[in-house]
């Protein structure tokens, strides 16, 4: 397999990991909203935790979140692992655009640089060999 | 102090250690052939037939965990750059236990994307 080939194969399951992670996330804390404060006292805790198990938005949530680990499982069966995990860490910089984007929030200018510092380490982290280690590649 | 320190000990180990030990199991049940469900269903099969891959999981169940404590006891610009730093560690993981080859370009990059994680956290 070429390695242009490994890269966007790469690229396309970093994507979907980072989608997932983000719309996981995004879920959890409307369906946390919708339950409400957490009581911090034995009833409160077993209220919350039945609340949890019988609201759909949670569990898509956590349908989400399982996708993104499939998908992260997928992408470290071919790809190295120091190339994925750091590839991963784009899905910040997509929620200070969605927070921008969709929920109009003020973006400190240290975390721009901190957004700007993940583009440009993933961009330089992609520019190199996705698959450093001896394994025998299968094409799809 | 000392608790904050060997709990941020733990975390880190845990985090980095169960992502290594779940690579390692993925590249044992190899890629899959294509992207077909049924290829893929018999991949997770696969997968979920390999002892590597259980392993893992007790070990990112504890870096879960041990995060939530951490958040608990100390601040979170004590957490975070913790967070931001379980980058590099793998990055040693991966050269060292998986033996990738990790170069001047990637380390570049590693780093860069841990100082931005760094701060998009402080600031989120």
């Amino acid at each position: 397999m070429t390695d242009q080939r490994v890269r966007y194969k790469t690229l396309f399951m970093v994507s979907l990991m980072v989608v997932s992670a983000n719309l996981g996330d995004l879920m959890l804390k409307r369906g946390m909203v919708q339950i409400g404060a957490v009581e911090m006292s034995r009833s409160g805790l077993w209220r919350a935790l039945l609340s949890t198990a019988h609201n759909g938005t949670i569990w898509l949530g956590i349908l989400f979140l399982i996708g993104f680990t499939l998908c992260y499982m997928t992408a470290v069966s071919w790809a190295d692992y120091s190339y994925v995990m750091p590839a991963g860490a784009f899905g910040y910089a997509v929620q200070t655009l969605l927070a921008v984007v969709i929920l109009h929030e003020a973006v400190s200018g240290r975390r721009w640089f901190g957004v700007v510092l993940i583009v440009m380490g993933v961009l330089l982290v992609g520019q190199t060999h996705p698959v450093t280690t001896n394994q025998k590649a299968v094409s799809p | 102090m000392i608790r904050v320190v060997l709990m941020l000990i733990f975390f880190i180990f845990c985090s980095t250690s169960g992502e290594i030990v779940l690579t390692h199991g993925m590249k044992m049940v190899g890629e899959p052939q294509s992207f077909r469900p049924g290829t893929l269903l018999r991949f997770l099969g696969k997968a979920l037939r390999n002892g590597w891959v259980w392993t893992a999981l007790p070990l990112l169940a504890g870096s879960f965990y041990s995060l939530l404590v951490l958040l608990s006891w100390a601040p979170l610009s004590v957490v975070i750059p913790a967070t931001a730093f379980n980058y590099v560690v793998g990055t040693l993981g991966a050269k060292y236990i998986l033996n990738e080859q990790v170069s001047r370009k990637r380390w570049m990059g590693v780093a860069m994307v841990s100082v931005g994680v760094a701060l998009v956290l402080i600031n989120g």
